[in-house]
């Protein structure tokens, strides 16, 4: 057991060391590109990050985190549009430029999807299995024809966000830059599941997953453990939308995709579900997928796939799990 | 002696079965109080009415003197109510420790910390240490659950009970699927936990109930249909004819 723990850290070390000591290569060898690439793959990883806390910990199959995944991107359009604009967001009770910092953004980011998640939990936690997955997922459709509809913010096209938002004290244009904010992002994202997964709470969520009776029984309910999960859940994922928008300088209704949501879960799987570098493995094979496959032929999904299909069929656990063994509780 | 647990004109039914038909009971500080009748005579059912997992169709639930029949399992758990199930309700996949480390956690209220790992809380973790040892499992704190022996997984499900600052325990068939050598392992353990709290027992193992009871009631299709101390349902002739004689 202890055996298992341990080489599940190293692991997890050397991906967390991969993800600094590959970019600062390419940014070295003048490859911008690699950067970019690992940048989103970052960001799709704390987006991963904040669905496994509901998925992995809680048990929560949500069908419909790219609504939150939007919301952030969301977040950051409207901001920097209306700074970009000079076209005031609001006028009272005091006039609002917009903005284009990212502490701020991100602060928004986090605060407005953590509160739809809250309240799309507060419905859809009343059901579970299969009707939760269907009411997550309708959440999810909603949010995407309603981008789709408001033609204040680009309606169908989108909006252009003409120069990436700053941060101070950094360059964010610089790529190798950008990429450490996401990295810390992802870090200290990393660092909160870490934590939450052994804490009381995470112990009564974990037990509310495998027996929800149990967890009544001690006078915990259960209901209420996986609306904070759920709640935390859909901000990381929220915060991780504003990141992404900042990557391609742009946010459309695609961000709130039906298609990126069962994305966010093969993510999971392919690391390993609950595994806390899962997500991060998961992110990694998808960008590097994408990019290998995607340049030959444009039905590369078909491979991706093949091997989430081989991974669900012969290797549970994910990759993590067929590196580092079966998991098991920890201490 | 005061009650501590009481039940008045309990019914609840499934269609047209009676499963619980105007159940009066009492628990007493200090008492084992001992449920006994044959396959679905409705005792389950009676302890999830107790419990708050059925809401019953009439009557009421007290707990030290308060109508705690409309208030949620959770609730009940929180007011000291502590229970065993008569399947093991246990996180499979966590260790032992795990599993009584939750019940300190719902019994401290403490399940809204997020960042100190559970097992760095010392007190919570003394706490579900000693219920551990209490039942004789400190042995396997690390061992994870599903890994237990069946034997050991019913003395889990006691150590949890015993985690929850109890005022009153209600066990399903602690004895269940243990055999005549586990059950007499469990007797004695069950015998010092009155002087926490009493237990409502319900229990098929009558050379336990015997052993533990002061009082016992019989409850056939939903009724209590004899009530008294051991002496009185060993010769009640009712009892004999209902459920002892097919039972012996
Ligand atoms: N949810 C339910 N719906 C319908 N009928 C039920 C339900 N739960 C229990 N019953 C029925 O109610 C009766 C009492 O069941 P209960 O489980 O309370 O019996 P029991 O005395 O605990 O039996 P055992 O000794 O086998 O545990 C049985 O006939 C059972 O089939
Ligand atoms: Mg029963």
């Amino acid at each position: 057991m202890g055996g298992v723990m341990r080489r599940e850290l190293w692991v997890n070390a050397a991906l967390w060391l991969g993800l600094i000591c590959v970019p600062l290569w390419a940014h070295w060898a003048g490859e911008p590109f690699t950067i970019t690439l690992a940048t989103r793959a970052v960001i799709f990883a704390v987006a991963a990050v904040g669905l496994n806390i509901a998925l992995g910990l809680g048990g929560l199959v949500s069908l419909g985190h790219a609504a939150f995944f939007g919301i952030g991107g969301y977040a950051m359009g409207i901001l920097a549009f209306h700074a970009q604009n000079y076209q005031p967001l609001f006028e009272w009770p005091f006039v609002f430029e917009g903005s284009q910092s990212m502490p701020l953004i991100w602060v928004v980011a986090f605060a407005v999807s953590g509160l739809c998640a809250f309240v799309i939990g507060l419905l859809a936690l009343r059901t579970s299995g299969v009707y939760f997955i269907m009411i997550t997922l309708a959440f999810g459709q909603m949010f995407y024809f309603f981008s789709i509809s408001w033609a204040a913010y680009g309606g169908e096209d989108g909006m252009l966000i003409y120069v990436r938002n700053g941060f101070p004290g950094l360059n964010t244009l610089d790529p190798i830059q950008f990429y450490g904010l996401c990295f810390a992002v992802l870090s200290a994202a990393l660092l909160v599941q870490a934590r939450l997964a052994r804490s009381p709470f995470g112990l009564a969520l974990n037990a509310a997953r495998q027996v929800p009776e149990r967890v009544r029984a001690v006078g915990l309910d259960p209901v209420r453990l996986r609306l904070l999960a759920f709640t935390l859940s859909g901000a990381i994922t929220g915060l991780a939308g504003a990141l992404f928008a900042d990557l391609n300088r742009f946010v459309s209704p695609s961000m709130f995709s039906w298609q990126l949501s069962g994305e966010f879960i093969v993510f999971i799987i392919i690391g390993g579900t609950a595994r806390l570098f899962g997500p991060v493995v998961g992110a990694m094979v998808f960008v590097g997928l994408e990019h290998l496959l995607g340049g030959l032929s444009e039905y590369w999904h078909v491979w991706f796939g093949a091997l989430l299909l081989g991974i669900v069929l012969f290797g549970q656990g994910g990759v993590i799990g067929m590196i580092a063994g079966k998991a098991r509780a920890h201490d | 002696m005061t009650e501590v647990l009481e039940t008045r004109g309990l019914r609840k039914a499934f269609g047209a079965l009676q499963a619980t038909d105007d159940v009066s009971l009492t628990l007493r500080a200090g008492e084992i109080h001992a449920i006994i009748g044959p396959n679905g005579a409705g005792k389950s059912t009676l302890i999830g009415q107790i419990c708050g997992t059925l809401p019953p169709d009439s009557g009421s639930v007290h707990l030290n003197g308060v109508d705690v029949t409309g208030l949620s399992t959770q609730a009940r758990a929180g007011r000291g109510l502590a229970r065993t199930f008569q399947i093991s309700q246990l996180a499979m996949e966590d260790t032992a420790l795990q599993n009584v480390l939750l019940g300190a956690v719902g019994a401290s209220k403490r399940a809204w910390r997020f960042w100190r790992p559970a097992l760095r809380h010392a007190d919570l973790r003394d706490r579900a240490e000693a219920a551990l040892a209490r039942v004789g499992l400190d042995g396997h704190a690390a061992t994870v659950t599903a890994e237990l022996s069946h034997g050991q997984r019913r003395q889990l499900e006691v150590a949890v009970a015993l985690t929850l600052n109890p005022q009153v325990f209600i066990m399903d068939e602690p004895m269940a699927g243990l055999g005549a050598e586990g059950s007499a392992r469990l007797t004695p353990l069950l015998d010092s936990l009155r002087q926490e709290a009493p237990i409502l027992l319900v229990e098929h193992d009558m050379d336990a109930v015997f052993a533990l009871a002061d009082r016992i009631s019989v409850l056939v299709y939903g009724r209590i249909i004899a009530s008294g101390t051991v002496e009185d349902i060993r010769r009640d002739p009712a009892v004999r004819d209902a459920y002892l004689g097919d039972a012996e």
